[in-house]
């Protein structure tokens, strides 16, 4: 199932983007970032397709829309976010050895759970598995599961957190 | 984004001259009896306890009702020194997830359902001979019921064949059916119960230059859209007509002249720590059940040692609250849920006749011989598990969390029920001096109990509820009944209203036997809950106070 620039659009709640949506690149947040050598972008986008399904596509186009939209609008999002990509690149490399992009699927989702982030309470103040667990987890499935395909991925064509107006609550099943 | 921690606006908070009205509280009462005062060319100032929240702000108040990081209290900032409380009493209650302060009030966070109040539930003494009927009757408070829902926005349709006599159509057509409300109709077909529309506070269509509901699913705690109704509305209806609102500006407490027989002026707060006095030649108390009879009892005086307007001893006694009753399960069909977050289908069948049984094409509601008080039944559109909200907190994610969220959404049906408690002098709300605010004050102090009444409504409210639920073939997974209730956050009867100062707070026309110019237009004034949700009726009594006080004044 395709992932949109308007399904990023419509997670970013579309207020945000009005004006700005043809520069929601991660030239922004790779030039703004401090915290790191690796672009944050390609942290991101390898760590989301590891927390996203498999039947997602177009992972990549998504995730920059949406980060760098809610980071263009909050700039203390933007250096959490970055801050947050960065730890989990010094983890990657402690624990195997090379950057998070370089690491197999698998082995993404591996160094999430050795964080403890599944169990993590997200906080964005909190240890670095909860820091992870809010900038990256939540934040990547608050992004994907309030977009009309993410819905669409579990069976809601209007999932709560997206105005889809009122006439989906109407249809039966059979549609 | 914090209300409290963004930077103070350079608004100038010292007080106005002696004015026309001064109204405490911007929720719906304070708004639109200010609104309507300053209209007719009233000097009017609004004094708001709370912040002024940034409609801008709406999309990330969403997001933190969403997200699990943030409790139920944070979405309206409703925590901390300012509103410390403490429930004593036999019950345990959740102040701080049920009202919100700021302009607008707890309409910031409501549901927006609003129902006129039956006939009955004036005179519920004269009928079931228990509590007390109002001093006024619904004809009395009709037209003003017409007012409010076109203040209001309501949007409804007339084919609920239970409610009370209207004249007049809804000012926006109702929302249309969800699909889940067509299974519990062809199931309520089958025992004997008819469903109708809700009227919902909600734009189903633009109207008051606000927009029409666009499904964010989550009008509870909060509306990002603007097309569920809040009293900010009318706070600002009533500033454009001239009225002066400050926010952030706690009244500490109301002094009257050396008789004893009039306010004087509103004492509030600052953020500098200074106090002022507003004075005013009317005072509008409009801060909901609970503060209502709080910031009386702080304003003990040598006239009025246990209370400014508390001669009968009554300020603070008969609270009230709605309890819930409620009902679920899954179906071996897909029910489509949680795509809005109001409801579209009611019952009130048995609200007038709660032991009333039904008879319908295949089985039938039992009767009941129980002594019972006033039910109203709700076919939920938000039941089961939100996928976000369960992706949010899964202990897993990617391929693995995807088969669960599937799993867990689709199927699931519920209702709810709301019942209302009779008032009881020990439920009370009163003054802990043991525990203090950010400004010394004594915090209020809350003893609830649910009586037996009650409780045997809420059993009549489940066994109704069962027979639906089985007709429809859920499988049902869980109950909330008698033993495991809460409350609808509905505060009412704490400054009742009646003719005889010695059994009630407030007279008829909600003005304090007290004092002659001190008004309490407020769900405070209840004489009985019914079991309709309140607000409706709220602001019909805040329209007919703004009445009362433009002739006076």
């Amino acid at each position: 199932m395709e992932l949109t620039r308007r399904d990023a659009l419509a997670a970013l709640t579309g207020t945000v983007v009005a004006g700005s949506a043809g520069a929601l690149t991660w030239d922004r947040l790779d030039e703004n970032g401090e915290s790191s050598e690796r672009p944050t972008g390609e942290t991101l986008t390898a760590l989301a397709e590891a927390v996203y399904p498999s039947a997602v596509e177009n992972v990549g186009e998504f995730v920059e829309t949406y980060v760098v939209g809610r980071a263009s609008e909050r700039p203390e999002y933007e250096r959490g976010v970055a801050e947050t990509a960065a730890l989990v690149e010094a983890y990657a490399v402690d624990w195997f050895d090379a950057p998070v992009p370089e690491l197999a699927r698998e082995e993404r989702d591996q160094l999430l759970r050795q964080l403890g982030t599944q169990t993590a309470d997200p906080d964005p103040d909190g240890t670095d598995a909860e820091r992870v667990r809010y900038y990256i987890v939540n934040e990547l499935q608050y992004a994907l599961y309030t977009s009309p395909t993410g819905g669409e991925l579990v069976g809601i064509d209007n999932p709560q957190g997206h105005g889809g107006g009122t006439e989906s609550y109407r249809r039966g099943p059979e549609r | 984004m914090s209300a409290d921690e963004t930077e103070e606006s350079e608004q100038d908070r010292t007080p106005s001259d002696r004015v026309d009205v001064c109204v405490v509280g911007a929720g719906p009462a304070g708004g639109l009896v200010a609104h309507r005062l300053a209209d007719r060319g009233h000097d009017v100032v609004v004094l708001e306890a709370g912040p002024r929240f940034d409609p801008a702000d709406r999309l990330e108040r969403m997001e933190r009702a969403i997200r699990p990081i943030h409790g139920d209290d944070e979405v309206w900032e409703m925590s901390g020194p300012r509103d410390e409380f403490t429930t004593p009493g036999e019950l345990f209650y959740p102040l701080n997830v049920a009202r919100v302060k700021g302009v607008g009030g707890s309409t910031l966070h409501w549901q927006g359902m609003v129902m006129r109040l039956h006939e009955s539930d004036f005179e519920r003494r004269s009928r079931d001979g228990v509590a007390d009927d109002w001093p006024i009757a619904y004809g009395d408070l009709r037209p003003y019921y017409a007012e409010a829902e076109s203040a209001l926005g309501v949007a409804g349709a007339s084919d609920n064949p239970f409610a009370p006599p209207r004249e007049e159509p809804h000012p926006l057509p109702a929302f249309e059916p969800s699909h889940s409300d067509s299974l519990f109709a062809e199931a309520c077909e089958r025992v004997g119960v008819t469903t109708h529309a809700v009227p919902n506070a909600r734009n189903s269509e633009p109207y008051d230059d606000r927009s029409a509901c666009v499904g964010y699913g989550t009008c509870k705690p909060v509306c990002p859209s603007g097309a569920k109704y809040t009293a900010e509305s009318h706070v600002e209806k009533a500033e454009e007509a001239g009225a002066r609102v400050l926010d952030r500006v706690p009244v500490q407490r109301l002094e009257h002249d050396s008789a004893g027989e009039r306010v004087e002026a509103a004492v509030y707060a600052t953020s500098d720590g200074e106090e002022h006095r507003q004075e005013a030649r009317a005072f509008a108390l409009a801060c909901g059940g609970v503060e209502n009879p709080r910031l009386l009892l702080l304003s003990e005086s040598e006239q009025y040692p246990d209370g400014l307007a508390n001669s009968s001893g009554l300020v603070g006694r008969h609270f009230m609250e709605h309890l819930f009753a409620g009902m679920g399960g899954t179906l071996e069909r897909r029910t489509r849920q949680n795509h809005v977050g109001f409801i579209t289908s009611e019952s009130h069948q048995f609200y007038d006749d709660p032991g009333a049984g039904a008879e319908g094409t295949e089985s039938s509601v039992p009767p009941s011989d129980d002594d019972l008080g006033p039910l109203k039944l709700e076919f939920l559109n938000y039941a089961g598990p939100s996928p976000v909200e369960t992706a949010l907190s899964a202990e897993t994610w990617g391929d693995d969390l995807l088969p669960q969220l599937r799993e867990g959404y689709g199927n699931h049906v519920a209702m709810g029920a709301l019942v209302g408690q009779l008032p009881r002098a020990e439920n009370r709300i009163t003054l802990d001096p043991e525990t203090t605010d950010d400004h010394g004050n004594p915090v209020p102090a809350i003893y609830w109990r649910i009586d037996d009444r009650t409780k045997r409504t809420l059993a009549r409210a489940n066994e109704i509820q069962r027979t639906i639920l089985e007709s429809l073939g859920v499988d049902i997974e869980w109950t909330v009944g008698p033993d495991n209730t809460g409350p609808a956050y509905h505060h009412m009867g704490t400054t009742r209203m009646g003719t005889d100062p010695e059994s009630s707070v407030v007279d008829p026309q909600l003005r304090t036997h007290d004092l002659s110019n001190l008004w309490i237009p407020s769900s405070s004034a209840f004489v009985t809950s019914g079991a309709m949700n309140p607000t409706l009726t709220i602001a019909a009594l805040a329209l007919r106070v703004a009445d009362d006080l433009d002739s006076r004044l």
